[in-house]
C-alpha cells in the first residue's frame, strides 16, 4: 500500500477516534483535549489534499485558540457533570438510528457506481514546482473575494465587542478609583485649615 | 488511490458521529457547542476535498470564511455560557426553561 493512502487510513481512524471520544467521555476536559486530537488528524488530512494553508489555519486558530479558549472555560467553571450525563444510555439508540439512517443516505448517493469515483473527477496531478497553496488563496482573497474579506474582518470585530460586553460585569462594593474625580480635586475637598486660638499650658 | 468519495465518506462519518453526540449530550452545552465544531469540520472536509478534485480555489476561500464564523460563534458561545454559568450556577440545558409559559 503507498504511504498516501497509510497516511489517510491512519489520520481518518484517528480522527474518528477522536470523535467518538468526544462524545463519549464523561469529563469535559477530556472532551476538549480529544477535539483537539481529531483537529489535528484532520489538519494531516487536509494536507494530504494540498490545503496547506487551511492546515495551518486549523491548527493556530482551532487549536492554538478556539480550543484554548474551550477550556479555559470548561476550567473557570465549577461543573457537576453527573446530572448532565443523565439521559446518555436513554437516548443513545434514538441518536443511532438517526445518524445510521442519515450516513446510510448519504453514503448510497455517494458511493452509486461512477458518481463521485475517479471517472467523474479525475485525481488531479501533482502541482507544478513552485507552486504556492497560500499564495493562490491569498490571490483569490484579495481580488475577487475582498469585500468578504473585510465583512470577515467586521464580523470577527462584533465577536469581539459581544463577548467583552457580556462578560462585563461591575462589581458593588468593591473599591475602585475614578480617574476622573481624582483629577478634579480640589485641594479644600482633602485638607481643612483651622485657625485656631493657641491655649495656654495647662498646669504649669 | 484515493478518490474523491474517501474524503467525503470520511466527512459523511464525522458529521454522523456528531449528530450522534448531540442526541447524547442534551443537556451539556459545552459539549453540544464541540459536536457544532465538529459538524463545521465535517463541512469544511467536503469543501476542501471538492475544491481539490475540481481544480477549483473558491473552496478553500469558502473554508476560509466559515472558519471565521465559527471562530466568532464559539467566542459568543462560550461568552453566553459563563454568563449563564454565573447566573444560575449550573448549565444544564433542561433547567434552562425560563421562558415556559
Amino acid at each position: 500500500m503507498p504511504i498516501y493512502e497509510t497516511v489517510f487510513y491512519m489520520f481518518s481512524l484517528v480522527m474518528l477516534t477522536g470523535a467518538v471520544l468526544v462524545i463519549s467521555v464523561r469529563n469535559s476536559v477530556y472532551a476538549a483535549l480529544s477535539l483537539v486530537l481529531t483537529f489535528f488528524s484532520a489538519a494531516a488530512i487536509w494536507m494530504l489534499m494540498e490545503a496547506e494553508f487551511l492546515a495551518i489555519i486549523l491548527v493556530v486558530v482551532y487549536v492554538g485558540a478556539v480550543m484554548v479558549l474551550f477550556l479555559f472555560v470548561v476550567m473557570m467553571l465549577d461543573i457537576n457533570e453527573e446530572p448532565l450525563r443523565e439521559g446518555f444510555i436513554r437516548y443513545l439508540p434514538a441518536g443511532i438510528v438517526v445518524a445510521v439512517l442519515m450516513a446510510a443516505e448519504l453514503l448510497i448517493v455517494l458511493w452509486s457506481k461512477g458518481r463521485f469515483e475517479s471517472g467523474a473527477f479525475p485525481i488531479p496531478a501533482a502541482s507544478a514546482k513552485g507552486y504556492s497553496n497560500t499564495q493562490a488563496v491569498g490571490e483569490l482573497l484579495f481580488t475577487e473575494y475582498l469585500l468578504a474579506f473585510e465583512v470577515a474582518g467586521v464580523v470577527l470585530l462584533v465577536a469581539i465587542i459581544a463577548a467583552v460586553a457580556l462578560t462585563l460585569r461591575q462589581r458593588t462594593g468593591g473599591h475602585r478609583q475614578n480617574p476622573a474625580l481624582q483629577v478634579r480635586v480640589r485641594p479644600d475637598e482633602r485638607v481643612r485649615l483651622v485657625k485656631m486660638k493657641s491655649e495656654p499650658r495647662q498646669g504649669s | 488511490m484515493l478518490t474523491l468519495t474517501h474524503f467525503l465518506t470520511l466527512g459523511t462519518i464525522l458529521f454522523s458521529l456528531s449528530l450522534t453526540g448531540i442526541f447524547l449530550n442534551r443537556k451539556n452545552v459545552i459539549i453540544l457547542l464541540m459536536c457544532i465544531e465538529l459538524m463545521l469540520l465535517a463541512v469544511n472536509m467536503n469543501f476542501i476535498a471538492f475544491s481539490r478534485f475540481m481544480g477549483n480555489m473558491d473552496g478553500q476561500v469558502f473554508v476560509f470564511f466559515i472558519l471565521t464564523v465559527a471562530a466568532a460563534e464559539a467566542a459568543i458561545g462560550l461568552a453566553i455560557l459563563v454568563v449563564l454559568f454565573r447566573n444560575r450556577q449550573t448549565i444544564n440545558v433542561s433547567e434552562m426553561d425560563d421562558l415556559k409559559g
